[in-house]
């Protein structure tokens, strides 16, 4: 083959494959799009910010980490990321609650990796985090703190219980 | 044949750049090899293996080691292998010699970044990861020495330019060479991305750690970090993309099919690597969801030139292949020159990119990335692109570089052979169990295999995966020997090749050139697409850094380790 023809042959091809990237690249984006229209809530969003020094101060959000009932199988819970446990170490809900999580940290960066779950949240001093997930499954779901934060890290785990009512 | 020589002749004299330009490579092959001594640690401990207590007294813990791992692997070795082999191909392919005082200070300051970080890294007193997120706060040394190393890299941007112009000026009217063209865009690109970094250092941690700040906001430290820390990967990566489009074509025994292309490629990286960081902070809370969407959108875009770049090199080696006499849809593979560990390791490298680029697009894609954040499946991901494409790459072009420039032949060139493989064979076991236990839920940057007795056992349901990192560590092991055995015995050898047998610089021809085309004017406008990118990443950033500067929630530091 010649040089002329060979290119031809070559870019032909050539623009083949760029269709097919740019194709590909717009469907991922309506994927992406789609999926943001139903599993927004696990974006997480502040709530507002908050200063990690009086994060546990009486008075403030935090005080006194817990979880309550806040409507028909709605629950919310606050949670404290701090080295190297969560509080509350475990959270109990019945199957199919519907739980909005707030949650922050006094100290350093942590992870809120509910495992088996979408709720991934990098917890900032700093920030109110907000997610939420429905647990329609019963069963013990670990909460794994996966960002670095010191010695104990790898230990710093919690525990929502999900009964079977 | 090698030829024994008691005074080794002035091999520099020709070309000064060339001693700066080694010095570059080994100090970063130096930082490398002690970097990598953790890499088997890791990859055992992910396979429930504690080998921590062998490493007693002299490292106190898993994140000490990692530490190391992170800061010399990914920002001192890249960085200084770039640095000077950059240097040398612009030299070399525009024939402009770099300014050679500044070019030494920046070799200087490089070294002198290192051995400030280094300190307080062996000594336990920053064990922050190489990503050093605030509030966790180390030794003021190893700031400085941080930005030192990053200070170093932008007077090689300087260097490069420099010499653009400088050529420019001599050829009016001429289209860039098409290496000088690649490296210039690589640097002014990491020139606009490195200012994050630079502000983060320079504002905030390192009056911080000094006492003189009270506390500084870890969500605007981490939107600065990320503004450098995608661009860096690109960064690493595009060094690995001038020698696969301009040399490895050659090396192959073939030319590049389009020198246009490989611009248009470059280009692309130029403008759109650095408006993308909000891709690495989507479960970040106080960034807003638009936000981190335009950024994706941005991060998609960058596949792009990816793409482009995975054809042409295809395109280029099995033109190679044929016209060795390869024949067949396939069989031309087997004609590629498989006896040469520096074309072998470039083909390895750039195949582990295919797996890289497909994992790299799933963790930009927004709601997927929920799935996959900060669990055991990142490190995976990114030892495919960083640790092999580039990693390997940067050896393969070691493996012609520093004969080429000391005179020295390369020391047994089948282990280096053997090494490379073994390199690629082990970070694609390692890649697969690391991906799937992401995919289980095992957190990354975790010392799993030494879980106090509460927690113990929650991640055997990995066990299986766990058996493919064992498999990697011992490959791994054995190929960084090798790897670092030839490379080390290459640069302490006293043999000298005959002038007539060192080895060229393989600059590539391409089928399809420059000339005479009129994109190629438009695109060796680099100041212009220069611009181009910082008015990009202006719109994408300052909505969301001006509102954390105004708001600023100042954290005091904590020492956690
Ligand atoms: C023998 C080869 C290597 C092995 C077995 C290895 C293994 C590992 C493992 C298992 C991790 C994850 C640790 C964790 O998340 O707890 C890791 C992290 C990392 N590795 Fe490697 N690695 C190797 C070579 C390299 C190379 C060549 C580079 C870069 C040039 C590199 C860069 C990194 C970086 C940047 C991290 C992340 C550190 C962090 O999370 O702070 N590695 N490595
Ligand atoms: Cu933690
Ligand atoms: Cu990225």
């Amino acid at each position: 083959m010649n040089n002329e023809k060979l290119i031809h042959a070559i870019e032909r091809y050539e623009r083949s494959w760029l269709l097919f990237a740019l194709v590909m690249i717009v469907v991922f984006l309506i994927f992406i799009g789609y999926t943001l229209t139903g599993f927004a809530f696990y974006v997480p969003s502040a709530a507002e910010r908050i200063d990690p020094t009086t994060a546990r101060a009486e008075g403030s959000l935090f005080a006194n980490p817990r979880v309550e009932k806040t409507g028909d199988n709605v629950y919310t819970a606050y949670v404290l990321a701090q080295a190297f446990t969560f509080l509350p170490g475990e959270i109990r809900v019945p199957k199919g609650a519907r739980v909005i999580f707030y949650v922050t940290s006094p100290d350093v960066q942590h992870g809120f990796y509910i495992r088996g779950t979408n709720v991934n949240v990098q917890v900032i001093p700093g920030e109110v985090g907000k997610v939420e997930h429905t647990f329609d499954e019963a069963g013990e779901y670990l909460v794994i703190c996966n960002e670095y934060c010191g010695l104990g890290h790898q230990d710093m785990i919690g525990k929502i219980i999900v009964e079977d009512k | 044949m090698a030829v024994r020589s008691a005074s080794p002749e002035n091999i520099y004299a020709t070309h000064p750049e060339k001693k700066v330009s080694l010095y570059f490579m080994v100090l970063g092959f130096i930082a490398l090899s002690i970097g990598v001594i953790f890499g088997p640690f890791q990859i055992f401990n992910y396979a429930g293996i504690d080998l921590y207590p062998a490493l007693q007294p002299l490292f106190k813990s898993y994140y000490q080691g990692l530490t190391l791992h992170g800061v010399l692997n990914a920002i001192v070795f890249t960085q200084f292998f770039i640095q000077g082999s950059l240097l040398y191909l612009q030299a070399r392919d525009s024939n402009v010699r770099p300014l050679m005082p500044v070019a030494w200070a920046a070799w200087w300051i490089a070294l002198i970044g290192l051995a400030l970080a280094a300190w307080p890294l062996l000594l336990n007193n920053a064990t922050v990861l190489y990503t050093f997120y605030p509030p966790l706060q180390g030794h003021w040394a190893f700031y400085v020495g941080a930005a030192l190393i990053i200070v170093s890299s932008l007077v090689s941007v300087f260097l490069s330019v420099e010499m653009w112009v400088r050529w420019k000026k001599q050829n009016p009217g001429k289209p860039t060479p098409l290496v000088t063209f690649m490296t210039t865009a690589t640097w002014m690109m990491w020139g606009l991305a490195a200012i994050g970094l630079v502000v983060e250092a320079v504002f905030f941690l390192i009056p911080w750690s000094l006492g003189w700040l009270k506390g500084v906001d870890p969500l605007l430290a981490r939107s600065l970090f990320w503004w450098s820390g995608h661009p860096i990967v690109y960064f690493w990566l595009l060094p690995a993309y001038v020698s696969w489009y301009g040399l490895l074509p050659r090396q192959a025994g073939g030319k590049l099919v389009s020198d246009p292309l490989a611009r248009m490629a470059f280009l692309g990286f130029l403008v759109f690597s650095t408006p993308v960081g909000f891709h690495h902070q989507f479960a970040d809370p106080g960034i807003s969801a638009f936000w981190k969407g335009v950024h994706t959108v941005l991060t998609m875009m960058v596949a792009v030139p990816s793409l482009m770049t995975a054809f042409t090199i295809a395109a280029s080696l099995e033109l190679a292949a044929r016209s060795r006499g390869g024949k067949g849809v396939f069989g031309w593979v087997r004609a590629l020159p498989w006896n040469n560990p520096s074309v072998v390791a470039q083909i390895l490298g750039a195949i582990a990119f295919i797996f890289g680029g497909a994992g790299g697009i799933v963790n930009a894609s927004f709601t997927l990335d929920y799935v996959v954040h900060n669990t055991a499946w990142i490190p995976g991901h990114f030892h495919l692109p960083v640790a092999t494409a580039s990693t390997l790459t940067f050896f393969g072009i070691a493996f012609w570089l520093i004969p080429h420039i000391t005179h020295k032949p390369l020391a047994a060139p089948r282990t280096a052979l053997a090494g490379v493989w073994l390199w690629f064979v082990g970070m694609m076991f390692m890649a697969f169990g690391m991906h799937m236990m992401g995919l289980q839920g095992v957190p990354r940057r975790a010392h799993i295999s030494a879980m106090n007795a509460l927690n113990e056992g929650i991640y055997s349901s990995s066990a299986f995966y766990m058996v493919f990192n064992a498999i990697a560590g011992v490959i791994l092991t054995i190929a960084a020997v090798q790897l670092f055995y030839v490379l080390f015995a290459t640069l302490l050898s006293r043999r000298r090749l005959a002038p007539n047998q060192v080895p060229g610089v393989p600059f590539t021809e391409a089928i399809s050139g420059p000339e005479g085309k009129r994109g190629v004017k438009v695109m060796d406008r680099l100041f212009f697409w220069w611009g181009a990118a910082v008015v990009l990443v202006l719109i994408v950033y300052m909505p969301t850094l001006v509102q954390l500067f105004m708001h600023m929630v100042p954290a005091p530091g904590f020492r956690l380790w």
